[in-house]
């Protein structure tokens, strides 16, 4: 009850969110100095082309028309035409989007358990040397941005070690794999071509690695911190001195309400990841939505930069309210509060 | 900042110059228990000093501009050139330390623009709470929030002239909606607080209310964010630089000469760990030092 309440409502606030995030980049993409019509067509483009293109555009409307024309179109699922790749935006998200999931979700998924592991290991051997270890490895790797990691891991990977892809892309020429679900590796186990599969793998390892290092190190660092708080609280010291073995506490009564904040704040670590893959695919030439917005960006493709800003909008605001879902799932306080 | 601007009818606490030492004397303690305070303060008061005097105090100043040998191009580092010079024939680490002042500027511009901005939006939401103002400005705030802001950055970036003041411009407009959040929630929850009830009831004027009562009450929690944001507005800066969005060359920015350098990986290798060395530095030593006051000013974690 008290859950579909929360989405329900959360759902209706995102709607109001995201059309004015639509009407703050639709009218930023439209203050762009020169001529859309021009950028769009080149230099060398007749005027009455130009001036063709404009009507049919609607670029000759004043801004609100223009705005009334594009979100009509959105909410039938047409983002426009990119003027770099000629096709309908909606095309290329089809195309570009499962790679960056995948990515995203290498980055993002898997090293949760690292991080809750270094969390834990942190606590646990707080102000021993593995703890040192941890906190002054979590220091640096916090401070470097994920795109620095990227091109140091390219140098040290790709090139002084031969040992990972250089190139980048998602795999080899020589491999070919039918898409199914978009996910290369999968689609590669499904069609049984295990050398593939690993061969994807290979390739997903360096960019993922570069976006995954920041947040997996600042999520262990929450948890550690966490513990440690609740090691100190009164149902510990409870428990603990009714003779419940040590392991026992740590598993069943600490490490569940230390977790609950290092998931809450899993919903902006993946926004973290989604925004830093702008440079990390362009470094590594995936084909993935956020070098595709790169590009966007750099050659003022105004709907594919609206189409794929109001994508991650909603990308956003769907993984945060997932995170609030698992929260209140997690923490019985969450539900007790919300029914008060 | 607007808070200082002395209010007649206020008595100022009494301070005494002694009270003031033991207090100095016990945020230093504060501030020191933990070694690695120290570490980042060392760091950051290096890069100030560089960044403030730098070109006095690198061996070729001349090279931070634009400047051609072609007879010294992408030499490995030596001692002559400790970083090894660039394919223009410059010396990498002049043009590092060269970049420092507009980092430096970044960072100050940035904050002292969205903090103040995100402040007051947070406190006439909160303290209007629960009315039409308290919505319509923090859905405002949502919509900044609802982007990844290194995502809303570059489009802002993208549309304007891409140059150094325009950056700073895309990353002020991305980062105030956070100290709009931060003071929003100390503020609605002060706003049922007996003290700022009773000076309601006195008949205490609005702006007295927000920047005598309220703003003393966010001022730790809004410093500590903004030294440990320090470090984030530099790797975003970077990063817009790295896109090619930020300063231009022949001016040198850490972003823009990595982005440059990854060309020639592995060859000229030094073109492109040495800035992301520093740059790692860099946040390194704001991040410790943003940890080391905020132990010092006892706020809770951000």
């Amino acid at each position: 009850m008290t859950i579909i309440t929360t989405i329900v409502k959360r759902l209706g606030g995102a709607i109001v969110v995201l059309l004015g995030l639509s009407m703050i980049i639709f009218s930023l993409m439209r203050i762009i100095p020169g001529d859309p019509a021009r950028l769009a067509l080149g230099p060398t483009a007749p005027e009455e082309i130009v001036e063709q293109y404009r009507e049919r555009m609607h670029y000759n409307k004043p801004l609100p028309t223009q705005y009334y024309y594009w979100i009509t179109g959105v909410l039938k699922g047409d983002l426009g035409v990119s003027t770099v790749t000629r096709r309908n935006v909606t095309r290329d998200f089809a195309e570009f989007l499962p790679a960056t999931l995948e990515l995203v979700i290498w980055a993002g998924i898997p090293p949760i358990f690292f991080a809750l592991l270094l969390g834990v290991l942190g606590a646990m051997y707080n102000n021993r040397w593995p703890d040192y270890l941890i906190r002054f490895s979590s220091y640096i790797i916090v401070a470097t941005p994920a795109f620095v990691w990227a091109v140091l891991f390219m140098l040290i990977f790709g090139y002084w070690l031969p040992i990972l892809p250089s190139i980048g892309g998602r795999i080899s020429m020589k491999f070919s794999v039918p898409s199914v679900t978009g996910l290369m590796v999968l689609d590669a186990l499904i069609d049984a071509q295990p050398a593939a599969a690993w061969d994807a793998f290979l390739h997903l390892l360096m960019p993922s690695l570069a976006l995954a290092l920041g947040h997996t190190m600042q999520e262990a660092r929450l948890t550690r911190s966490h513990m440690l708080e609740n090691a100190g609280k009164d149902y510990i010291t409870m428990i603990t001195s009714q003779g419940v073995p040590r392991r026992i506490i740590n598993r069943r009564f600490l490490l569940k309400p230390s977790v609950i904040p290092t998931v809450s704040i899993m919903g902006l670590d993946i926004a973290s990841i989604f925004g830093n893959a702008f440079l990390v695919e362009t470094i590594f030439n995936w084909p993935g939505i956020s070098r595709y917005a790169m590009n966007a960006i750099l050659s003022k493709d105004i709907n594919a930069v609206c189409g794929v800003v109001l994508l991650f909008g909603v990308i956003f605001i769907l993984t945060n309210l997932l995170v609030d879902v698992v929260v209140i799932i997690l923490d019985p306080r969450m539900r007790q509060t919300r029914t008060a | 900042m607007k808070a200082k601007t002395v209010d007649a009818t206020t008595t100022p606490i009494e301070t005494t110059s002694t009270r003031q030492a033991e207090l100095l004397k016990r945020s230093w303690l504060k501030f020191s228990e933990s070694k690695v305070s120290i570490i980042g303060l060392v760091i950051v008061s290096v890069f100030l000093l560089l960044a403030l005097g730098g070109k006095y105090l690198v061996p070729y100043p001349e090279h931070i501009g634009s400047y051609v040998d072609f007879a010294n191009a992408g030499l490995p580092p030596s001692s002559k050139h400790f970083f090894g010079t660039d394919l223009m024939g410059r010396d990498v680490f002049s043009r590092i330390v060269g970049s420092f002042r507009n980092t430096l500027m970044m960072g100050v511009v940035v904050l002292s623009i969205a903090a103040p901005v995100g402040f007051m939006v947070g406190v006439t939401a909160g303290y209007n709470k629960g009315t039409f103002i308290d919505t319509a400005l923090m859905r405002v705030t949502d919509m900044f929030l609802a982007v990844p802001p290194l995502v809303l950055a570059l489009a802002i970036a993208s549309v304007l002239e891409p140059n150094l003041t325009n950056s700073m411009l895309a990353v002020t407009a991305m980062w105030w909606p956070w100290y709009a959040r931060l003071s929003y929630g100390v503020t609605s929850s002060l706003r049922s607080e007996n003290y700022i009830i009773y000076a309601e009831l006195v008949g205490a004027k609005l702006p007295h209310i927000i920047f005598k009562e309220i703003l003393p009450n966010c001022l730790s929690a809004v410093l500590t964010k903004m030294t440990l944001d320090m470090g984030y507005v530099i790797i975003i800066a970077a990063t817009i630089s790295y896109a090619g969005l930020g300063e231009q060359a022949p001016r040198p920015a850490l972003g823009s000469m990595i982005a440059s350098g990854v060309k020639y990986m592995p060859a000229q290798w030094w073109l492109t760990v040495f800035p992301s060395i520093t740059i790692m530095l860099i946040v390194l030593g704001f991040n410790l030092l943003g940890d080391g006051i905020s132990s010092m000013l006892g706020a809770e974690e951000i």
